[in-house]
């Protein structure tokens, strides 16, 4: 085992955990300041915002419930992919040892918690290989509560009257989140995958987590779509915690990919505002971190 | 804002209303979904004196153990929904006065808290850093090696624990009226 190369992955982690990348804090900032100084809207923003500078302080996880690990890594031809994703399950054990991870793996049959953050496809990695010589590794924490509330339609929907277009989209996205109410830690962001196959779409919502807030789609229609679901979905009024208030979702991402003829599926996820989210580069053996 | 030691008398809890805020101290337990499945179906007695005009906490802690000694490091709450179907038994048969979480419960919960005087009491989720800080001690820990961390039932001693009330012993619920405003703006979206 390459101990640096699992010490730098347990600093990916720590970083991940404990640490909100610069856009959501300021999102979350932005949305403090539409509240009524002294509301409990403005309060609850108040609590998570000084949760945050206290967790990045302390090095200790912003929230308890630290996710499940998802990893997206990319490599150049000839990558040792099997000896890599052991040292990240290395890294995800040491991590927990470090109180930077809950011990969040468990066997659904046995009902046993694996005490290591490491399981059966757990940590979740995904290996995709590109043309550039460096390693470049994507990690998300994405809490279990705000998970419970992603849902996946089958178009056409004729309780929502959702046609199969960007109409229908919408009407879905909406959907989502107006059931969701506060119960995935509000104001989070959607992530939206159209097309491909029931699994596919799913991951393709939670690739969007990837992008920036505030970061706008390189497809006219589908950024359209987004700017126009950001301001219907906060004219729910479900707010912070579902307290109600003006922020419900920080931004909306949308991808899409080609479907089946006889399919169209959206997927809907949705990620607290603790969005957690880092990367690294690796470049001969050194580390370079990123939000 | 209102500060409350646990335990509870139903006098005070029947005083309380939505949109309270509230701080807490004393002795509460958590227990997530395992715990509340337990609760109803075996109905372990070693919870009777934790629990009578005490508080639940849903809540799966990242914790730390030093020597013998645990400690709490990051206990914020969790989506309590989960609990709906075991809530208002558990409130009845432990003389529960209060449950803090996240997310609201519906109404089977509700008319548990009118019935028998108890209270909701959301706490900010994902605020896991700052509410750990109110966690005073760490008591004792019940069922930890059969449930792991998250699902155990960890007693802990807390001190002006923040918290606001959603759902009062007089039938309101700050969920069930969000819920209801945002589905008459939904079906406005849903027509354009």
């Amino acid at each position: 085992m390459d101990e640096k190369l699992i010490n730098h992955l347990v600093e990916l982690i720590k970083r991940a955990s404990t640490d909100l990348p610069a856009d959501v804090v300021e999102a979350l900032g932005e949305a403090k300041a539409k509240e009524p100084d002294g509301s409990t809207q403005a309060n609850t923003f108040d609590t998570i915002l000084k949760n945050i500078s206290m967790a990045r302080e302390a090095a200790t996880p912003i929230c308890q419930d630290t996710g499940m690990l998802i990893f997206y890594v990319y490599h150049p031809l000839g990558a040792d992919t099997i000896t890599l994703r052991g040292h990240i399950e290395a890294a995800a054990e040491k991590a927990t040892k470090s109180i930077y991870l809950r011990p969040n793996a468990v066997d659904p049959v046995s009902g046993k918690n694996s005490g290591t953050n490491v399981g059966a496809n757990a940590p979740y990695v995904a290996f995709k290989q590109w043309k550039k010589e460096e390693i470049f590794i994507r990690l998300m924490l994405k809490g279990g509560g705000s998970e419970n509330v992603g849902k996946q339609y089958t178009l056409p929907d004729s309780r929502l009257g959702a046609g199969r277009d960007l109409k229908g989209v919408r009407k879905c996205v909406l959907d989502a989140v107006h059931s969701a109410q506060g119960k995935g830690c509000g104001p989070g962001t959607v992530g939206v995958g159209i097309g491909g196959d029931r699994g596919s779409a799913f991951f393709l919502s939670k690739e969007q987590f990837f992008r920036t807030i505030g970061s706008s789609n390189d497809d006219s229609e589908l950024a359209a779509l987004e700017d126009s679901l950001h301001e219907d979905l906060n004219s729910l009024g479900i707010g912070a915690m579902g307290f109600g208030g003006k922020t419900t979702v920080l931004d909306v991402f949308i991808g899409k990919q080609h479907r089946h003829p006889a399919t169209f599926y959206v997927s809907v996820s949705y990620i607290c505002w603790a969005f957690r989210r880092k990367a690294m580069t690796l470049k001969n053996g050194e580390a370079i971190y990123h939000d | 804002m209102i500060k409350l030691n646990i335990p509870i008398s139903e006098d005070e809890i029947r005083n309380l209303k939505c949109g309270d805020t509230v701080t807490l101290t004393g002795t509460i337990v958590t227990a997530r979904d395992a715990g509340h499945k337990l609760m109803v179906e075996e109905r372990p007695d070693f919870l009777n004196d934790l629990l009578k005009e005490g508080v639940i906490y849903h809540c799966g802690p990242v914790v730390k153990k030093e020597g013998d000694k645990w400690s709490f490091v990051s206990a914020g709450p969790t989506t309590s929904a989960r609990e709906e179907p075991y809530q208002g038994k558990v409130i009845d048969s432990y003389q529960v006065r209060g449950v803090i979480g996240k997310g609201g419960m519906g109404k089977d919960t509700l008319a548990a808290c009118k019935k028998y005087g108890a209270v909701y009491f959301h706490a900010v989720g994902g605020a896991g850093t700052l509410i750990g800080q109110s966690v005073k001690e760490v008591m004792d820990v019940h069922k930890l090696e059969e449930f792991g961390t998250p699902e155990a039932f960890w007693v802990i001693r807390v001190e002006d624990f923040p918290v606001i009330v959603t759902m009062d012993t007089h039938g309101e619920s700050l969920h069930a009226k969000v819920l209801a405003e945002s589905a008459k703006q939904l079906e406005k979206l849903l027509e354009k």
